[in-house]
């Protein structure tokens, strides 16, 4: 996803950056089951607008508790015994995530565009970062597939014992309006490398590059019923999966909020599995020794990435008192290099952020801040006259009990504090009902690994920031979530 | 279990000498009645007891102090203290947690008769089987695990670009424990052993019927040394102490033992309040399939010891038995006899098999059952009512000619009620077998190699019995499929429902292949 520090890695180049396509056409904007396209049950439909000038891109189908039903029935068809996909060898399963991968290269240059106008993310950033963490994960969970091994167990007594692996079923699975494309490949790929069937529902603001994949779903060659796409809202759409008596296990990244209500809709009904990714407010931990304009960059990188919307953002900087004038000096000067406007063009760094609704939540958090005393050093408001455009924002003398300090923002805010000793600012690091991410600058190999061992965090970087990549286990410790990804 | 773990066939020397079977004590003195916390014993913050009886004499033992939400806090703050960054638990060598779990193994084998005698006294189960089963299950379960402890290894990573990856799976926390009444102190060593393998610190509520065997772990975890808080235990009532726990906002995982009805709550309140992780192991309605292959004999005795062990009250009970056509008369004739044969009495009585059931709800629940057996259609082959006007015994029941749509072929009954129905093909049975929101076990009698595994490959069970029964032991992973629970107890897989994994990852200035 971020490729962080990729400047001096010869291996791993980057694609040249192409022009985003003009004039894209959606053409996926229905209910996708059975590998057909449905209207909605109701005859309803929705609208989805484009967050950098407020204007209607086209309207979709609007599933509901009916259409999710229609496609749990044909995810159950799929996953029965006998059916084509139960009966297909794993390494097949591998071969067609792999042909997805292609399928998505091919089509990079649209989804990356689709993505960019859907969610008001930078093009730059969805052809290059998003679209390349697509392949890769979808490659790596296709080399899986065939590598999903039981055990066998000397158990005692005269018995011959030995454990299967077997495919959870249907799964349902609510995406975020952050990372739409990532987020949905992040659940499909292992999941239908395991031999599940699938139930999505991609997130009401952000429907298009899901409702793409549909098309290329159905040209790998997958069988009818294995992957489903019912885009609608939360509270109707999304409800009806958590709660539905015949879905096996429910996937959702969203706000911890949301997956408090998923979790308990799943007890509630009938005891699905459930993994949960959800909200964090990441301490980045920097340290007098570190390497200063590395710290920096990272920091601003950390927190300011796709506007500020990362679960991951580290939104709690705590840097060392010797150093910590200087750090925030140079964090106002980088937040200041921002030119903000459409995600489309090549020299814009900020885009939109998601909707009128987030847009006020970061404004009234932004308020607060200035209230309750932290030292507005740049930014504070909004920007443009269209679009949700928030200026960079950085508040210094920022103290644990604001409310920027315990909140997650979800927006290009950043907090910048002040500590002094290790036993401090662990403490202070882990008070916090989150546990995403941390991450901790030092050059010093015994404060590393201490850190590594003693943050309650999901993920702990050492010396970079926002390096997730398909090969390491992500998710949260606390109420940053259940389970892992990846 | 019903294959006493081997403990006669396997490796007995030529020299016979056959040991003398245990005697339960007689006029056993409860010690210990009071809440466990820091390695103290505590009264309740309210003042308030409840009594405990034995269900054979329906006799009350003794009183024991009452937990609720107070003292679920204070053992919370203990096991939470027990767990900081620094503290003797946290700072002691895996290896040095692992021998600590080995000597508590080796005070239950000190200490098994009185154990064995407790937990007949508190749950009407057959002394023998307390001793030979339950307390050989807890014993070894311990063992497994303390084996374990210094092996919770995470793993290095070949991520790409420029970094040093690697997980840890570092211990939960403090995790809540809510024991059930059926085999209150194998339930309660299920749980124990692999968090405290893993490093985690320990609330534990057991059931309140039986409280009496995992107050007395208590002196023995004292005993052994375990630092204090690591493990507390709160006897109290589900509605009350459990729902403390479920619903505490420091307890950062919950593992439930009991009815699928409260797993459900539970699971619920986790998610209400702090998301903390949840394992649940709940109920079954397993089917038990017997080929006309299949040794008639083995497939009697196992779906017998299968349907009455533990008076029926088992989550793994055979409670929904079919049988392949051909061999069906035979095989209700000959199940027939054998629960006939079954001894039902004083629990302390060596030659008893049967007990008497826990308590009067259970009781009740269990003849509204072979009522609506008798009142549906099905043939009342023998049994069907209780034994004596007083107690809570009730005469190991056979019912054939059961079809599906019958209480007693979809309820879980946990009695001594055996329901017997006919099939005719392979398919039609692993359709019926599968037709229930119920996944905990299942079991094949055949001879048959491609039909013993077709069947074990598409029958929703987390368990699969090939020609055995309740064949439980600490290596192999047991849980459900769908609502018979979530997650894993035993195994290696246990070590996962207690780690938090964390990925950590190093940028280095270079890439190191």
């Amino acid at each position: 996803m971020k490729k962080q520090g990729s400047d001096s890695n010869p291996a791993s180049v980057l694609p040249a950056l192409p022009e985003p396509l003009k004039d894209l056409k959606i053409k996926y904007t229905k209910i996708f089951i059975n590998n057909e396209w449905h209207d909605s049950v109701s005859g309803k439909k929705f609208e989805v607008f484009n967050p950098a000038n407020e204007e209607k891109i086209c309207d979709i189908e609007e599933g509901d508790k009916a259409d999710v039903d229609k496609a749990v029935k044909a995810a159950r068809k799929a996953f029965e015994l006998g059916s084509p996909w139960r009966t297909m060898d794993a390494s097949e399963r591998g071969r067609l995530l792999n042909k997805l991968a292609d399928l998505v290269e091919r089509d990079r240059l649209i989804l990356a565009t689709m993505e960019a106008i859907d969610g008001g993310k930078l093009f730059s950033t969805a052809y290059l970062m998003d679209l390349g963490a697509c392949i890769k994960t979808l490659r790596y969970c296709a080399g899986w597939a065939d590598k999903i091994h039981g055990r066998t167990v000397p158990m005692d007594g005269d018995y011959f014992t030995f454990t299967r692996h077997e495919p959870i079923g249907v799964c349902g699975q609510i995406i975020p309006w952050n990372f739409p494309l990532v987020m949905f490949i992040w659940k499909i790929a292992p999941a239908l490398c395991c031999g599940n069937t699938v139930v999505v529902k991609p997130a009401e603001q952000t429907p298009l590059s899901a409702l793409y994949m549909g098309s290329l779903i159905k040209e790998a060659g997958f069988p009818p019923g294995v992957v489903n796409i019912v885009p609608g809202f939360g509270p109707t759409a999304g409800a009806a999966i958590s709660h539905h008596m015949d879905i096996d296990k429910v996937a959702f990244t969203g706000s911890t909020e949301v997956g408090k209500l998923i979790k308990e809709a799943a007890g509630k009904s009938n005891l699905k599995r459930v993994t949960l990714e959800l909200g964090g407010k990441s301490p980045n931990i920097i340290f007098a020794d570190a390497d200063l304009d590395t710290a920096v960059e990272f920091a601003h990188i950390g927190l300011f990435y796709h506007q500020g919307q990362c679960c991951i953002a580290g939104s709690r900087i705590f840097v060392e008192e010797p150093i910590y004038d200087e750090f925030v000096r140079r964090s106002i000067e980088r937040a200041k290099k921002y030119t903000l406007g459409n995600p489309l063009s090549p020299d814009v760094q900020q885009g939109p952020q998601i909707d009128k609704e987030q847009f006020k939540k970061i404004l009234e958090l932004i308020e607060s801040g200035k209230k309750e005393g932290a030292k507005l050093e740049c930014g504070g408001g909004p920007w443009g006259d269209k679009g949700y455009f928030i200026q960079p924002t950085v508040f210094s003398n920022v103290t644990d009990d604001m409310r920027i300090a315990k909140e997650e923002i979800f927006g290009p805010v950043q907090q910048i504090m002040k500590f002094k000793t290790v036993d401090e600012v662990i403490k202070r690091a882990n008070n916090t009902t989150y546990g995403l991410a941390a991450a901790v600058f030092t050059k010093d190999i015994d404060k590393a690994l201490t850190f590594a061992a003693a943050l309650q965090a999901g993920t702990v970087w050492v010396n970079c920031y926002s390096a997730v990549s398909a090969q390491c286990p992500f998710g949260g410790f606390k109420m940053s979530g259940n389970g892992r990804e990846l | 279990m019903a294959a006493l773990n081997g403990a006669v066939e396997n490796g007995t020397p030529d020299r016979k000498v056959v040991p003398a079977l245990p005697r339960p004590l007689r006029g056993l003195e409860v010690k210990y009645t009071k809440i466990f916390i820091n390695n103290e014993w505590h009264e309740s913050t309210s003042g308030k007891k409840f009594a405990t009886y034995n269900p054979s004499t329906l006799e009350k033992i003794c009183d024991i102090e009452e937990g609720d939400k107070p003292d679920v806090d204070n053992a919370v703050e203990a096991a939470k203290a027990a767990f900081q960054r620094g503290s003797p638990w946290r700072q002691m060598d895996a290896l040095s947690r692992g021998r600590l779990l080995h000597k508590l193994a080796d005070l239950l084998e000190r200490d098994r008769v009185i154990l064995a005698t407790l937990e007949t006294m508190d749950t009407g189960k057959p002394f023998l089987q307390a001793y030979f089963i339950d307390l050989e299950g807890c014993i070894k379960t311990l063992r497994y695990y303390a084996g374990w402890a210094d092996k919770i290894q995470g793993r290095t990573i070949p991520v790409d670009e420029n970094f040093v990856c690697f997980t840890r799976h570092e211990p939960m926390g403090v995790c809540g424990a809510i024991t059930p009444w059926n085999f209150p102190l194998l339930m309660l060593i299920w749980k124990m052993a692999p968090a405290l393998c893993c490093g985690n610190t320990l609330v534990i509520k057991p059931a309140e019927q039986t409280p009496l065997t995992s107050l007395y772990i208590g002196s023995l975890i004292k005993e052994v040394g375990f630092p204090p808080g690591v493990v507390n235990i709160v006897p109290g009532y589900g509605p009350t102490a459990g729902a403390a726990i479920s619903t505490h906002h420091s307890i950062d995982k919950i593992a439930f033992t009991g009815s699928t009805k409260v797993g459900k709550l539970i699971k619920e309140a986790a998610s209400k309040s702090n998301l903390k992780r949840v394992t649940l192991e709940l109920g079954g309605k397993n089917p038990c399939i017997v080929c006309a292959d299949a040794d008639l004999d083995l497939a009697v005795e196992c779906a017998h010891q299968g349907v009455f062990f533990n008076q029926g009250q088992c989550c793994t009970a055979a409670s929904r038995v079919f049988v392949e056509e051909q061999i069906y008369p035979e095989f209700v004739k000959r199940s027939v006899e054998y629960a006939k044969k079954r001894l039902v009495g004083d629990p302390f009585d060596a030659r008893t098999e049967q007990g008497p059931q826990i308590d009067q709800n259970q009781f009740d629940k269990i003849l509204e059952l072979i009522e609506s057996g008798k009142k549906e259609g099905a043939k009342l082959e023998c049994g069907g009512l209780a034994i004596e006007d007083r107690g809570l015994f009730i005469k190991p029941t056979v019912f054939s000619e059961v079809t599906d749509n019958m209480r007693i072929a979809k309820e879980e009954i946990f009695g001594p009620v055996q329901p017997i129905m006919k099939f005719k093909s392979i398919e039609e049975v692993i359709k019926r077998a599968n037709s229930t929101e119920y996944g905990l076990t299942a079991a094949v009698f055949t001879k048959n190699l491609d039909r013993a595994l077709t069947l074990a490959s598409a029958l929703q069970s987390g368990t699969v019995w090939i020609n055995c029964y309740n064949a439980l032991y600490a290596q192999a992973p047991f849980g459900g499929f769908k609502m018979s629970g979530n997650g894993r107890e035993l195994g290696e897989y246990a070590l996962a429902e207690y780690t938090e994994v964390k990925t950590v990852t190093i940028k280095l200035s270079q890439k190191s292949p």
